[in-house]
Protein backbone atom coordinates (compact mmCIF):
# COMPACT_ATOMS: atom_id res chain seq x y z
CA UNK A 1 0.00 0.00 0.00
CA UNK A 2 1.39 3.14 -1.01
CA UNK A 3 -1.26 6.00 -0.29
CA UNK A 4 -0.03 9.39 0.38
CA UNK A 5 -0.86 10.33 3.49
CA UNK A 6 1.24 13.62 3.97
CA UNK A 7 3.28 15.46 1.10
CA UNK A 8 4.82 18.98 1.29
CA UNK A 9 5.82 20.64 -1.67
CA UNK A 10 8.66 22.86 -1.87
CA UNK A 11 7.56 24.42 1.58
CA UNK A 12 8.65 27.80 2.52
CA UNK A 13 7.67 29.30 5.85
CA UNK A 14 9.30 32.20 7.60
CA UNK A 15 8.69 33.84 10.96
CA UNK A 16 8.49 37.96 10.78
CA UNK A 17 10.63 37.45 7.36
CA UNK A 18 13.08 35.32 8.43
CA UNK A 19 13.22 32.37 6.67
CA UNK A 20 13.14 29.21 9.13
CA UNK A 21 11.82 26.44 6.60
CA UNK A 22 13.80 27.10 3.11
CA UNK A 23 12.58 24.46 0.74
CA UNK A 24 11.28 21.32 1.63
CA UNK A 25 9.86 18.30 0.25
CA UNK A 26 8.56 15.02 1.80
CA UNK A 27 6.38 12.62 1.74
CA UNK A 28 5.33 9.99 4.28
CA UNK A 29 2.85 7.39 2.66
CA UNK A 30 0.71 5.10 4.51
CA UNK A 31 2.40 2.82 7.22
CA UNK A 32 5.44 4.52 7.69
CA UNK A 33 6.98 5.45 10.41
CA UNK A 34 9.03 8.62 9.98
CA UNK A 35 11.45 10.60 12.09
CA UNK A 36 12.14 13.77 11.69
CA UNK A 37 16.02 15.07 13.34
CA UNK A 38 17.79 18.05 13.71
CA UNK A 39 19.73 20.21 16.09
CA UNK A 40 17.55 23.12 17.81
CA UNK A 41 16.25 25.76 15.83
CA UNK A 42 16.50 23.63 12.48
CA UNK A 43 13.02 24.06 12.06
CA UNK A 44 11.76 20.31 12.17
CA UNK A 45 8.69 21.62 14.92
CA UNK A 46 8.03 24.06 12.44
CA UNK A 47 7.82 21.28 9.51
CA UNK A 48 5.36 19.77 11.38
CA UNK A 49 3.56 22.82 12.79
CA UNK A 50 2.90 23.53 8.95
CA UNK A 51 1.88 20.19 7.76
CA UNK A 52 -0.81 20.82 10.54
CA UNK A 53 -2.05 24.48 9.21
CA UNK A 54 -0.46 25.87 12.63
CA UNK A 55 2.04 27.52 10.74
CA UNK A 56 1.13 29.40 7.54
CA UNK A 57 3.12 28.00 4.25
CA UNK A 58 5.11 31.42 2.54
CA UNK A 59 5.21 29.24 -0.76
CA UNK A 60 4.93 25.70 -1.83
CA UNK A 61 2.05 23.51 -0.35
CA UNK A 62 0.48 20.82 1.52
CA UNK A 63 -1.38 17.90 0.68
CA UNK A 64 -3.25 15.66 3.49
CA UNK A 65 -4.92 12.36 2.60
CA UNK A 66 -4.76 13.14 -1.06
CA UNK A 67 -6.23 16.90 -0.50
CA UNK A 68 -4.79 19.87 -0.48
CA UNK A 69 -4.16 21.21 3.28
CA UNK A 70 -6.53 24.06 2.63
CA UNK A 71 -9.62 22.21 1.64
CA UNK A 72 -8.84 19.31 3.99
CA UNK A 73 -11.72 18.48 6.56
CA UNK A 74 -11.15 14.73 7.71
CA UNK A 75 -9.52 16.11 10.92
CA UNK A 76 -10.22 12.82 13.07
CA UNK A 77 -7.88 11.56 10.35
CA UNK A 78 -5.13 12.70 12.65
CA UNK A 79 -4.28 12.40 16.12
CA UNK A 80 -1.46 15.69 17.01
CA UNK A 81 0.41 15.26 19.91
CA UNK A 82 2.36 18.42 21.06
CA UNK A 83 5.35 19.24 22.60
CA UNK A 84 4.07 19.62 26.26
CA UNK A 85 0.76 20.63 27.92
CA UNK A 86 -0.54 23.86 28.16
CA UNK A 87 1.21 25.82 30.79
CA UNK A 88 -1.71 24.51 33.68
CA UNK A 89 -4.45 27.54 34.01
CA UNK A 90 -5.36 26.82 37.31
CA UNK A 91 -8.72 24.78 36.74
CA UNK A 92 -7.93 21.83 37.69
CA UNK A 93 -8.93 18.61 34.88
CA UNK A 94 -8.69 15.58 35.15
CA UNK A 95 -6.34 13.06 32.96
CA UNK A 96 -9.93 11.52 31.50
CA UNK A 97 -11.14 15.03 30.80
CA UNK A 98 -8.51 15.89 28.52
CA UNK A 99 -8.20 12.78 27.05
CA UNK A 100 -11.80 13.15 26.04
CA UNK A 101 -11.07 16.20 24.08
CA UNK A 102 -9.52 14.07 21.77
CA UNK A 103 -13.47 12.56 20.62
CA UNK A 104 -13.98 16.40 19.44
CA UNK A 105 -12.83 15.78 15.95
CA UNK A 106 -15.12 12.81 15.55
CA UNK A 107 -17.86 13.72 17.72
CA UNK A 108 -18.15 17.37 16.83
CA UNK A 109 -19.03 20.39 18.68
CA UNK A 110 -22.57 19.78 19.33
CA UNK A 111 -23.20 16.03 20.33
CA UNK A 112 -22.50 15.37 23.80
CA UNK A 113 -20.40 12.68 24.76
CA UNK A 114 -21.76 9.16 23.98
CA UNK A 115 -20.96 5.26 25.42
CA UNK A 116 -18.43 4.58 22.32
CA UNK A 117 -16.00 8.50 23.41
CA UNK A 118 -15.94 6.59 26.92
CA UNK A 119 -14.95 3.87 25.67
CA UNK A 120 -12.29 5.02 23.21
CA UNK A 121 -10.72 7.26 25.99
CA UNK A 122 -10.53 3.96 28.85
CA UNK A 123 -8.73 1.79 26.06
CA UNK A 124 -6.58 5.17 24.92
CA UNK A 125 -5.31 5.32 28.63
CA UNK A 126 -5.30 1.51 28.81
CA UNK A 127 -2.49 1.74 25.65
CA UNK A 128 -0.49 4.45 27.61
CA UNK A 129 -0.92 2.54 30.71
CA UNK A 130 -2.40 5.42 32.71
CA UNK A 131 -5.61 3.45 33.67
CA UNK A 132 -5.44 4.18 37.14
CA UNK A 133 -4.83 7.88 36.58
CA UNK A 134 -8.01 8.71 35.09
CA UNK A 135 -9.95 10.70 37.63
CA UNK A 136 -6.47 12.62 39.11
CA UNK A 137 -5.84 16.32 38.17
CA UNK A 138 -3.16 16.05 35.25
CA UNK A 139 -1.12 18.58 37.21
CA UNK A 140 -0.22 15.80 39.42
CA UNK A 141 1.39 13.94 37.15
CA UNK A 142 4.42 13.94 36.10
CA UNK A 143 6.67 15.16 32.94
CA UNK A 144 6.59 11.43 31.72
CA UNK A 145 2.83 10.87 32.50
CA UNK A 146 1.63 14.33 30.97
CA UNK A 147 3.24 13.39 27.88
CA UNK A 148 1.53 9.88 27.75
CA UNK A 149 -1.79 11.99 28.66
CA UNK A 150 -1.49 13.61 25.52
CA UNK A 151 -0.71 10.82 23.39
CA UNK A 152 -3.74 9.14 24.94
CA UNK A 153 -5.70 11.97 23.70
CA UNK A 154 -4.27 11.94 20.09
CA UNK A 155 -5.11 8.16 20.23
CA UNK A 156 -8.71 8.51 22.00
CA UNK A 157 -9.76 9.29 18.35
CA UNK A 158 -8.42 6.21 16.49
CA UNK A 159 -6.56 8.31 13.90
CA UNK A 160 -4.87 6.92 11.00
CA UNK A 161 -1.98 9.43 11.41
CA UNK A 162 0.15 10.11 14.63
CA UNK A 163 1.64 14.00 14.63
CA UNK A 164 4.50 14.04 17.39
CA UNK A 165 6.19 16.59 18.16
CA UNK A 166 9.19 15.76 20.63
CA UNK A 167 7.24 13.06 22.27
CA UNK A 168 10.17 11.92 24.86
CA UNK A 169 12.18 15.63 25.71
CA UNK A 170 11.70 15.12 29.34
CA UNK A 171 10.40 12.36 29.54
CA UNK A 172 11.80 9.59 32.62
CA UNK A 173 12.56 6.14 31.01
CA UNK A 174 9.28 4.40 32.53
CA UNK A 175 7.48 6.79 30.40
CA UNK A 176 9.15 6.57 27.25
CA UNK A 177 8.92 2.60 27.20
CA UNK A 178 5.13 2.86 27.96
CA UNK A 179 5.14 5.48 25.15
CA UNK A 180 7.26 3.19 23.04
CA UNK A 181 4.45 0.34 23.65
CA UNK A 182 1.59 2.85 22.74
CA UNK A 183 3.18 3.89 19.29
CA UNK A 184 4.29 0.05 18.48
CA UNK A 185 0.35 -1.02 19.15
CA UNK A 186 -0.46 1.55 16.88
CA UNK A 187 1.54 1.26 14.40
CA UNK A 188 1.25 -2.93 14.08
CA UNK A 189 -2.41 -1.56 13.40
CA UNK A 190 -1.40 0.10 10.18
CA UNK A 191 -0.93 2.89 11.75
CA UNK A 192 1.11 5.97 9.81
CA UNK A 193 3.50 8.01 12.22
CA UNK A 194 5.49 11.77 11.52
CA UNK A 195 7.50 12.51 14.98
CA UNK A 196 10.19 14.86 15.46
CA UNK A 197 12.45 14.01 17.88
CA UNK A 198 15.54 15.47 19.27
CA UNK A 199 16.65 11.67 20.57
CA UNK A 200 15.04 8.74 19.53
CA UNK A 201 16.07 6.74 22.69
CA UNK A 202 13.51 3.61 23.07
CA UNK A 203 11.41 4.34 19.45
CA UNK A 204 14.26 4.17 17.26
CA UNK A 205 13.48 0.41 16.45
CA UNK A 206 10.45 1.75 15.06
CA UNK A 207 11.08 4.46 12.75
CA UNK A 208 11.26 3.44 8.85
CA UNK A 209 12.74 6.17 7.56
CA UNK A 210 14.82 9.53 9.08
CA UNK A 211 14.51 12.58 7.68
CA UNK A 212 17.42 15.32 9.06
CA UNK A 213 16.18 19.05 8.42
CA UNK A 214 19.50 21.54 8.69
CA UNK A 215 19.02 25.19 8.18
CA UNK A 216 15.39 24.78 6.67
CA UNK A 217 16.51 22.41 4.43
CA UNK A 218 16.59 18.69 4.12
CA UNK A 219 19.81 17.45 4.89
CA UNK A 220 19.42 13.33 4.75
CA UNK A 221 16.05 11.46 4.04
CA UNK A 222 16.37 7.62 4.13
CA UNK A 223 17.58 5.07 6.76
CA UNK A 224 18.40 6.18 10.21
CA UNK A 225 21.37 7.48 10.45
CA UNK A 226 24.43 6.22 13.51
CA UNK A 227 25.17 8.78 15.49
CA UNK A 228 28.10 11.03 14.27
CA UNK A 229 31.11 13.18 15.30
CA UNK A 230 31.48 13.20 19.16
CA UNK A 231 28.11 12.09 19.75
CA UNK A 232 28.89 8.95 19.06
CA UNK A 233 32.23 8.31 21.03
CA UNK A 234 31.68 5.58 23.39
CA UNK A 235 32.26 7.54 26.55
CA UNK A 236 30.21 10.69 25.31
CA UNK A 237 27.77 11.35 28.59
CA UNK A 238 25.01 13.31 26.04
CA UNK A 239 23.16 15.26 29.02
CA UNK A 240 20.28 17.58 28.22
CA UNK A 241 18.84 20.02 30.20
CA UNK A 242 15.50 18.71 29.63
CA UNK A 243 16.72 15.27 28.79
CA UNK A 244 16.47 11.91 30.36
CA UNK A 245 20.00 11.48 32.50
CA UNK A 246 21.44 8.62 30.31
CA UNK A 247 23.05 8.87 26.70
CA UNK A 248 20.20 7.38 24.48
CA UNK A 249 20.63 7.64 20.36
CA UNK A 250 21.87 10.76 19.78
CA UNK A 251 21.95 13.32 16.33
CA UNK A 252 24.01 15.99 15.18
CA UNK A 253 23.78 17.23 11.99
CA UNK A 254 26.54 16.60 10.00
CA UNK B 1 -38.54 35.51 55.38
CA UNK B 2 -40.91 37.86 55.78
CA UNK B 3 -38.84 40.21 53.81
CA UNK B 4 -39.16 38.92 50.75
CA UNK B 5 -43.43 39.71 50.68
CA UNK B 6 -41.95 42.50 48.82
CA UNK B 7 -42.36 42.50 45.14
CA UNK B 8 -38.92 44.00 44.58
CA UNK B 9 -36.88 42.14 46.78
CA UNK B 10 -38.02 39.01 45.30
CA UNK B 11 -37.47 40.11 42.03
CA UNK B 12 -34.11 41.06 43.02
CA UNK B 13 -34.00 37.38 44.68
CA UNK B 14 -34.68 35.93 41.17
CA UNK B 15 -32.21 37.97 38.99
CA UNK B 16 -29.04 37.41 41.67
CA UNK B 17 -30.14 33.53 41.73
CA UNK B 18 -29.89 33.38 38.02
CA UNK B 19 -26.88 35.89 37.53
CA UNK B 20 -25.01 33.87 40.46
CA UNK B 21 -25.25 30.52 38.24
CA UNK B 22 -24.77 31.65 34.68
CA UNK B 23 -21.53 33.87 36.25
CA UNK B 24 -19.12 31.38 37.26
CA UNK B 25 -20.49 29.06 34.39
CA UNK B 26 -19.08 31.29 31.91
CA UNK B 27 -16.08 32.55 34.13
CA UNK B 28 -14.62 29.02 34.47
CA UNK B 29 -13.79 29.22 31.18
CA UNK B 30 -12.45 33.04 31.20
CA UNK B 31 -10.33 31.29 33.93
CA UNK B 32 -8.90 28.73 32.11
CA UNK B 33 -7.43 30.74 29.68
CA UNK B 34 -5.91 33.56 32.40
CA UNK B 35 -8.78 35.78 30.89
CA UNK B 36 -9.73 36.21 34.65
CA UNK B 37 -10.55 40.43 34.37
CA UNK B 38 -11.95 40.50 30.63
CA UNK B 39 -15.36 40.66 32.29
CA UNK B 40 -13.93 44.14 33.76
CA UNK B 41 -12.89 45.78 30.89
CA UNK B 42 -16.40 44.26 28.59
CA UNK B 43 -17.65 46.21 31.77
CA UNK B 44 -16.07 49.35 31.15
CA UNK B 45 -17.21 49.10 27.60
CA UNK B 46 -20.80 48.70 28.63
CA UNK B 47 -20.52 51.65 30.77
CA UNK B 48 -20.27 53.81 27.34
CA UNK B 49 -23.74 51.59 26.22
CA UNK B 50 -25.52 52.72 29.08
CA UNK B 51 -24.16 56.52 29.07
CA UNK B 52 -25.53 56.42 25.02
CA UNK B 53 -29.21 54.98 26.30
CA UNK B 54 -29.51 57.29 29.24
CA UNK B 55 -28.17 60.12 26.59
CA UNK B 56 -30.18 58.95 23.84
CA UNK B 57 -33.66 58.20 26.08
CA UNK B 58 -33.27 54.39 24.72
CA UNK B 59 -32.61 50.98 27.18
CA UNK B 60 -29.41 51.85 28.84
CA UNK B 61 -29.32 48.14 28.89
CA UNK B 62 -29.61 47.24 24.85
CA UNK B 63 -27.33 50.40 24.36
CA UNK B 64 -25.07 47.78 26.74
CA UNK B 65 -24.86 44.72 25.06
CA UNK B 66 -24.39 46.37 21.66
CA UNK B 67 -21.75 48.35 23.55
CA UNK B 68 -20.11 45.23 25.57
CA UNK B 69 -20.06 42.64 22.77
CA UNK B 70 -18.49 44.83 20.11
CA UNK B 71 -15.86 45.70 22.92
CA UNK B 72 -15.67 41.86 23.63
CA UNK B 73 -15.07 41.21 19.72
CA UNK B 74 -12.48 44.05 19.48
CA UNK B 75 -10.80 42.04 22.34
CA UNK B 76 -11.06 38.50 21.34
CA UNK B 77 -9.52 39.68 17.70
CA UNK B 78 -6.48 41.77 19.42
CA UNK B 79 -5.87 38.81 21.51
CA UNK B 80 -5.93 36.18 18.40
CA UNK B 81 -3.71 38.49 16.08
CA UNK B 82 -0.86 39.04 18.69
CA UNK B 83 -0.47 38.26 22.83
CA UNK B 84 1.71 41.12 23.22
CA UNK B 85 -0.35 43.97 22.23
CA UNK B 86 -3.31 42.56 23.96
CA UNK B 87 -2.65 43.50 27.04
CA UNK B 88 -2.27 47.53 26.27
CA UNK B 89 -5.39 47.13 23.87
CA UNK B 90 -7.30 45.82 27.10
CA UNK B 91 -6.16 49.19 28.89
CA UNK B 92 -6.93 51.31 25.97
CA UNK B 93 -10.86 49.83 25.96
CA UNK B 94 -10.89 49.95 30.14
CA UNK B 95 -10.27 53.51 30.14
CA UNK B 96 -11.73 54.49 27.07
CA UNK B 97 -15.34 52.99 28.02
CA UNK B 98 -15.43 53.97 31.38
CA UNK B 99 -14.41 57.77 30.33
CA UNK B 100 -16.56 57.57 27.53
CA UNK B 101 -19.75 56.54 29.75
CA UNK B 102 -18.96 58.87 32.30
CA UNK B 103 -19.16 61.52 29.48
CA UNK B 104 -22.49 60.45 27.84
CA UNK B 105 -24.14 60.14 31.07
CA UNK B 106 -22.57 63.68 32.02
CA UNK B 107 -24.19 64.77 28.86
CA UNK B 108 -27.41 63.79 29.77
CA UNK B 109 -29.97 65.09 32.48
CA UNK B 110 -29.68 61.81 34.17
CA UNK B 111 -28.32 62.36 37.67
CA UNK B 112 -25.32 60.98 39.47
CA UNK B 113 -27.66 57.96 41.00
CA UNK B 114 -28.71 56.90 37.84
CA UNK B 115 -24.54 56.38 36.88
CA UNK B 116 -24.16 54.89 40.60
CA UNK B 117 -26.93 52.59 40.02
CA UNK B 118 -24.63 50.73 36.74
CA UNK B 119 -21.16 51.18 38.62
CA UNK B 120 -22.19 49.90 41.72
CA UNK B 121 -25.52 47.68 41.32
CA UNK B 122 -29.15 48.12 41.79
CA UNK B 123 -30.43 45.23 42.38
CA UNK B 124 -33.82 46.12 44.18
CA UNK B 125 -34.90 48.33 41.90
CA UNK B 126 -35.53 45.81 38.78
CA UNK B 127 -38.47 45.94 37.26
CA UNK B 128 -40.57 43.15 35.90
CA UNK B 129 -39.15 43.18 32.21
CA UNK B 130 -35.56 43.69 33.41
CA UNK B 131 -36.13 40.48 35.19
CA UNK B 132 -37.60 39.03 31.88
CA UNK B 133 -34.35 40.09 30.06
CA UNK B 134 -32.10 38.56 32.70
CA UNK B 135 -33.82 35.38 32.92
CA UNK B 136 -33.93 35.03 29.01
CA UNK B 137 -30.38 36.28 28.44
CA UNK B 138 -28.95 33.92 31.84
CA UNK B 139 -30.53 30.93 31.04
CA UNK B 140 -29.22 31.19 27.01
CA UNK B 141 -25.58 31.56 28.62
CA UNK B 142 -25.91 29.02 31.17
CA UNK B 143 -27.61 26.22 28.05
CA UNK B 144 -24.60 27.46 25.89
CA UNK B 145 -21.48 26.58 28.46
CA UNK B 146 -22.99 23.52 29.73
CA UNK B 147 -24.25 22.61 26.15
CA UNK B 148 -20.83 23.32 24.70
CA UNK B 149 -18.63 22.52 27.69
CA UNK B 150 -16.40 19.42 25.91
CA UNK B 151 -15.79 22.06 23.25
CA UNK B 152 -15.07 24.95 24.94
CA UNK B 153 -13.20 23.31 27.31
CA UNK B 154 -10.73 21.66 24.42
CA UNK B 155 -10.40 24.94 23.21
CA UNK B 156 -9.74 26.88 26.51
CA UNK B 157 -6.87 24.21 27.26
CA UNK B 158 -5.06 23.65 24.59
CA UNK B 159 -6.20 26.01 21.42
CA UNK B 160 -3.36 24.34 18.91
CA UNK B 161 -4.95 20.78 19.73
CA UNK B 162 -8.65 22.18 18.94
CA UNK B 163 -7.25 23.85 15.85
CA UNK B 164 -6.02 20.37 14.92
CA UNK B 165 -9.31 18.77 15.62
CA UNK B 166 -11.04 20.87 12.91
CA UNK B 167 -13.16 22.62 15.97
CA UNK B 168 -14.71 26.09 14.93
CA UNK B 169 -12.33 27.66 16.98
CA UNK B 170 -12.50 31.37 15.72
CA UNK B 171 -16.31 30.56 16.41
CA UNK B 172 -15.66 29.20 20.15
CA UNK B 173 -13.67 32.38 20.80
CA UNK B 174 -16.34 34.98 19.59
CA UNK B 175 -18.93 32.94 21.13
CA UNK B 176 -17.23 33.01 24.18
CA UNK B 177 -16.62 36.89 23.52
CA UNK B 178 -19.74 37.50 22.83
CA UNK B 179 -21.15 35.70 25.85
CA UNK B 180 -18.89 37.62 28.13
CA UNK B 181 -20.22 40.76 26.79
CA UNK B 182 -24.20 39.52 27.86
CA UNK B 183 -23.52 38.16 30.90
CA UNK B 184 -21.38 41.81 32.53
CA UNK B 185 -24.77 43.60 31.02
CA UNK B 186 -26.96 41.15 32.97
CA UNK B 187 -24.83 40.94 35.82
CA UNK B 188 -24.38 44.93 35.71
CA UNK B 189 -27.44 45.26 37.26
CA UNK B 190 -26.97 43.25 40.28
CA UNK B 191 -23.49 44.00 40.83
CA UNK B 192 -22.35 46.76 39.29
CA UNK B 193 -19.61 47.29 36.30
CA UNK B 194 -17.13 47.42 39.03
CA UNK B 195 -18.27 44.51 41.09
CA UNK B 196 -18.70 42.27 37.68
CA UNK B 197 -15.59 40.43 37.63
CA UNK B 198 -15.92 38.81 41.17
CA UNK B 199 -19.28 36.61 40.08
CA UNK B 200 -17.33 35.41 37.25
CA UNK B 201 -13.90 34.83 38.67
CA UNK B 202 -14.38 34.32 42.88
CA UNK B 203 -16.59 31.41 42.83
CA UNK B 204 -14.29 29.51 40.24
CA UNK B 205 -11.19 30.31 42.44
CA UNK B 206 -13.12 28.94 45.51
CA UNK B 207 -13.83 25.74 43.80
CA UNK B 208 -10.84 24.91 42.36
CA UNK B 209 -9.49 24.51 45.72
CA UNK B 210 -10.87 21.58 46.53
CA UNK B 211 -12.17 19.93 43.26
CA UNK B 212 -9.63 17.70 41.01
CA UNK B 213 -11.73 17.97 37.64
CA UNK B 214 -12.57 20.49 35.33
CA UNK B 215 -16.71 19.48 35.29
CA UNK B 216 -16.56 19.31 39.06
CA UNK B 217 -15.29 22.81 39.34
CA UNK B 218 -17.88 23.92 37.00
CA UNK B 219 -20.54 21.84 39.18
CA UNK B 220 -19.11 23.57 42.44
CA UNK B 221 -18.36 26.90 41.46
CA UNK B 222 -21.91 27.65 40.26
CA UNK B 223 -23.30 26.05 43.81
CA UNK B 224 -20.97 28.63 45.09
CA UNK B 225 -22.11 31.33 42.92
CA UNK B 226 -26.31 30.36 43.92
CA UNK B 227 -25.02 30.29 47.55
CA UNK B 228 -23.08 33.94 47.42
CA UNK B 229 -26.19 35.09 45.46
CA UNK B 230 -28.50 34.26 47.70
CA UNK B 231 -27.19 34.56 50.99
CA UNK B 232 -26.14 38.21 49.73
CA UNK B 233 -29.85 39.59 49.02
CA UNK B 234 -30.72 37.78 52.54
CA UNK B 235 -28.29 39.88 54.09
CA UNK B 236 -28.98 42.79 52.14
CA UNK B 237 -32.75 42.73 53.26
CA UNK B 238 -31.82 41.65 56.92
CA UNK B 239 -29.60 44.06 57.69
CA UNK B 240 -30.16 46.66 54.45
CA UNK B 241 -26.63 46.62 53.12
CA UNK B 242 -25.88 47.28 49.70
CA UNK B 243 -27.23 44.05 47.99
CA UNK B 244 -24.25 43.99 44.90
CA UNK B 245 -21.62 44.33 47.13
CA UNK B 246 -23.21 41.70 49.85
CA UNK B 247 -23.16 39.03 47.44
CA UNK B 248 -19.65 39.77 46.13
CA UNK B 249 -18.60 39.74 50.05
CA UNK B 250 -20.15 37.03 50.87
CA UNK B 251 -18.31 35.14 47.74
CA UNK B 252 -15.49 36.69 48.98
CA UNK B 253 -15.37 35.23 52.67
CA UNK B 254 -16.12 31.78 51.25
CA UNK B 255 -13.44 32.07 48.90
CA UNK B 256 -11.17 32.43 52.69
CA UNK B 257 -13.48 29.75 54.50
CA UNK B 258 -12.39 27.34 51.78
CA UNK B 259 -8.96 27.90 51.40
CA UNK B 260 -8.24 27.51 55.19
CA UNK B 261 -10.08 24.66 55.16
CA UNK B 262 -8.37 22.93 52.57
CA UNK B 263 -5.42 24.25 53.54
CA UNK B 264 -6.34 22.82 57.21
CA UNK B 265 -7.43 19.33 55.62
CA UNK B 266 -4.27 19.00 53.51
CA UNK B 267 -1.94 19.50 56.71
CA UNK B 268 -4.45 17.10 58.58
CA UNK B 269 -3.90 14.56 56.12
CA UNK B 270 -0.13 14.93 56.15
CA UNK B 271 0.33 14.62 59.80
CA UNK B 272 -1.59 11.16 59.24
CA UNK B 273 0.22 8.24 59.03
CA UNK B 274 0.52 6.89 55.60
CA UNK B 275 -1.40 3.71 56.17
CA UNK B 276 1.34 0.56 54.82
CA UNK B 277 -0.33 -1.34 51.62
CA UNK B 278 -0.89 -4.62 53.31
CA UNK B 279 -0.62 -4.79 56.97
CA UNK B 280 1.47 -7.66 58.08
CA UNK B 281 -1.39 -9.87 60.37
CA UNK B 282 -1.12 -8.89 64.07
CA UNK B 283 1.29 -11.22 66.17
CA UNK B 284 -1.79 -11.33 69.27
CA UNK B 285 -5.48 -10.38 68.98
CA UNK B 286 -6.92 -8.88 71.81
CA UNK B 287 -10.27 -9.62 72.39
CA UNK B 288 -12.76 -7.51 74.51
CA UNK B 289 -13.16 -3.73 75.00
Amino acid sequence: MTTEVISVAHGVVGYDGRPVLRDVSLTVTAGEVVAILGANGSGKSTLIRAVLGLVPLSAGSVTLFGRPARRFRQWHRIGYVPQRLGAGSGVPATVAEVVASGRLARRGVLRPPGRADREAVAEALRAVGLADRAKDPVATLSGGQQQRTLIARALAGRPELLVLDEPTAGVDAASQEAFAGALRAFVDDGGTVLLVAHELGPLRPLISRAVVVHQGFIAHDGAVPDPAGHHAAPDHDHVHPHGPEEPAGLWSTR
Amino acid sequence: MSLFQYDFMLRALVGALIIGLAAPALGIYLVQRRLALIGDGIGHVALTGVGAGLLFQTSPVIMAVIAATAGAIVIELIRERGRTSGDLALALLFYGGIAGGVVLVGLSDSTNANLNAYLFGALTTTSREDLVTIAVLGVAVLAAMIALRPALFAVCHDEEYARVSGLPVRALNLLLAVTTAITVTIAMRAVGVLLISALMVVPVATAQQVTRGFRATMAAAMALGLFAAGAGIWMAAVANTAPGASVVVLAIASFIVVTLLAAGWRRLRRARPVPAPAPEPHEVVLHGS
